[in-house]
């Protein structure tokens, strides 16, 4: 695969009010990588992940896709940016008066102008990829926390996005479904060429899934540049190390 | 090569001698924004000398969900038709894909949604819901009692420090609104009053008519309908977000009462807040009146006063309180009650929110009725 940089980040900093959550972010995501962010509870891992999709404006710094700076971009082509960014919250964020289907076809129904039926037949596909086939019309409310999470994985991936952001995908899920999980994000690289932002702090997905890594250290606030999550385990940062081995090495 | 050339689409037989086979040939560029055709397109060629179907895709030089969904549509057809897919000439990624979709079965949920109703079965359904609400409605009654009762046993857990947070938000703060829908209550009535009384001359008495309404009925109803309004439904949202949030279950594996925690402050703040919010109104009320007397019909400021205080008596305010508090202790009840009964999504909050303050509302009317005539026949 030819590397090529989809996002780039340079001295990003984040900030609540006086608070600094981290500064000093540098670091560059290529096309087809699977790019894991990892580090302990409250380091601002998610607080990174809203600063790459558009929610919360960085205190400092900027966010460039393909070479094009999103903040400081003009409001159509943050949106025309943002069309091509894919993104899994947390706790799946469906919306809560759609229905499975409904929730994956309003992006594509919205963005693509293609007809009802067609519309269908790809949430259809959607939702079994994930293996949520024959959920269709049940609604987020009746679903477990792990088919949530699916479901929203289906949402994300609803209109082909270049790049996938996915804050904590295997949290509260079982070790298969998680696996499958980590599986389907690996192909969706593989086939589609996506590229994808992995927010999270399992070591089982960032061990198996991620070829780049950064670690962000809650105590200096800024990140750890750590690269394939294999060679930091071995001769990595010690602190990363640490974390990778939960604890055992340090 | 065709770099930026939108999909083609071939189908032919994969040679003369071999009609069974058909071969469908994919190039170009499959993606959902060049608007790909669905595979019902094809339903035609899947018909008898057919067996089986394979794909070349040679010429293909992007694909995506629209080349997948396209696929899987041929797929699904064959497979009711006894014709065999081979994928295998279908790009790697695609396959993979592909079999990922197919690894789980479709799961048998059924669609909950059981399709419009007739007028008929609505009103069943409906009733249904009012037989089955009723115990539902004594029960919480039942346990507001019994919590009561374990107040007043000084048995009952809160802590103090919410039944001042409560009382502040709904009392002080809701003042200004009260201030405003009372002033211009009392507007009304005093003109309302002054255009009949003017008919026979009395027109001292809208002193009387705005102290008597304001005190005894109008107080009280506007402030109980205010505060269903601002409270109830907050309440009503407050319990419904912490149900969803399972933070009252949260209460009930600790063993604490979610019921003396949570509704408990609240209703005593309503019970002790709307008295006062009623007579607060009354007064406000009171001085609309005064003002459009002076204003308007030239009536002095003392004798208005004077004679107010005439045809005020104590068991006008007894009456005017007793109802506030009657009303406040609906409100709180309807609020706790619906956020108690909450589902858990966003939904059901809107629901509980709404389903509060029309039961509010309903109770307040169905109270003032009742309490107007039995103390019209106590002689009160």
């Amino acid at each position: 695969m030819k590397e090529t940089a989809h996002i780039e980040v340079r001295n990003l900093a984040m900030a609540y009010g006086d608070f600094i959550v981290q500064r000093g972010l540098d670091f560059t995501v290529n096309k087809g990588d699977i790019f894991v962010v990892m580090g302990g509870n409250g380091c601002g891992k998610t607080t990174l992940m809203r600063a790459l999709v558009g929610l919360q404006r960085p205190a400092a710094g900027s966010v460039l896709y393909s070479g094009e700076d999103f903040w400081n971009a003009e409001a159509e082509a943050q949106q025309r940016l943002k069309r091509r960014l894919g993104i899994l919250f947390q706790g799946g964020a469906l919306w809560s008066s759609l229905t499975l289907a409904e929730n994956v076809a309003l992006p594509i129904a919205e963005y693509t102008g293609l007809t009802p039926a067609r519309v269908d037949e790809i949430v259809a596909f959607k939702l079994a990829l994930v293996g949520l086939a024959g959920c269709e019309n049940l609604y987020p409310a009746e679903l477990s926390g792990g088919m949530k999470k699916r479901a929203g994985l289906a949402r994300a991936m609803a209109l082909d996005p270049d790049i996938l952001v996915i804050d904590e995908p295997s949290s509260g899920l079982d070790p298969l479904t998680a696996r499958r999980l980590d599986e389907l994000i690996m192909e969706l690289r593989d086939s589609l060429g996506t590229t994808i932002v992995v927010v999270t702090h399992e070591l089982a997905s960032i061990l198996s899934i991620g070829n780049n890594s950064i670690y962000l250290d809650s105590e200096s606030r800024t990140m750890i540049a750590t690269g394939h999550p294999q060679d930091a385990l071995k001769n990595g940062h010690p602190k990363v190390r640490h974390f990778l081995t939960r604890g055992g090495s340090t | 090569m065709r770099g930026a050339e939108a999909w083609q689409l071939d189908v032919r037989p994969s040679g003369a001698d071999d009609p069974a086979t058909l071969v469908i040939v994919l190039g170009g560029r499959w993606r959902i924004d060049q608007h790909p055709p669905a595979a019902d397109s094809l339903q035609a060629r899947l018909t008898a000398p057919v067996r089986q179907i394979r794909f070349d895709a040679s010429e293909l030089d992007d694909w995506d969900s629209g080349l997948l969904t396209f696929v899987s549509g041929i797929s699904r057809s064959c497979a009711g038709r006894d014709i065999a897919v081979d994928g295998s000439g279908l790009p790697p990624g695609a396959q993979r894909l592909l079999a990922m979709a197919a690894a789980v079965p479709e799961q048998k949920l059924a669609a909950r949604d059981p399709g419009p109703q007739g007028a008929l079965a609505q009103v069943g359904t409906a009733t249904l819901e009012f037989v089955h609400g009723a115990p539902q409605m004594l029960g919480f009654l039942g346990e507001l009692v019994l919590s009561l009762l374990r107040l007043v046993a000084g048995r009952a857990r809160f802590r103090a420090r919410d039944l001042w947070l409560e009382i502040e938000e709904v009392g002080p703060r809701a003042l200004p609104i009260v201030s405003v829908i009372s002033f211009l209550v009392g507007l009304i009535l005093a003109y309302l009053g002054a255009d009949q009384l003017k008919l026979v001359g009395a027109q001292i008495f809208i002193a009387d008519l705005v102290a008597i309404g304001m005190v005894r009925e109008v107080g009280a109803l506007m402030t109980g309908i205010i505060i269903a309004g601002r409270t109830g439904a907050a309440f009503a949202a407050q319990l419904g977000t912490m149900q969803v949030n399972e933070e009252i279950d949260a209460y009930k594996t600790l063993g604490i009462s979610a019921f003396d925690f949570l509704v408990l402050p609240r209703v005593l703040a309503l019970m002790l807040m709307v008295p006062l919010l009623t007579l607060y109104s009354a007064f406000i009320g009171m001085f609309a009146g005064l003002l459009v007397s002076l204003a308007i019909f030239d009536i002095g400021a003392f004798e208005y006063y004077t004679e107010t205080l005439r045809a005020l008596e104590f068991k006008q305010f007894a009456v005017g309180l007793s109802k506030g508090t009657v009303y406040g202790v609906i409100v709180a009840f309807a609020g706790c009650l619906r956020g108690m009964q909450c589902g858990r999504s966003a939904e059901a909050v809107g629901h509980a929110a709404t389903s509060a303050v029309v039961t509010a509302i309903l109770l307040i009317t169905i109270a003032a009725s009742v309490m107007t005539i039995v103390y019209y026949q106590l002689g009160i």
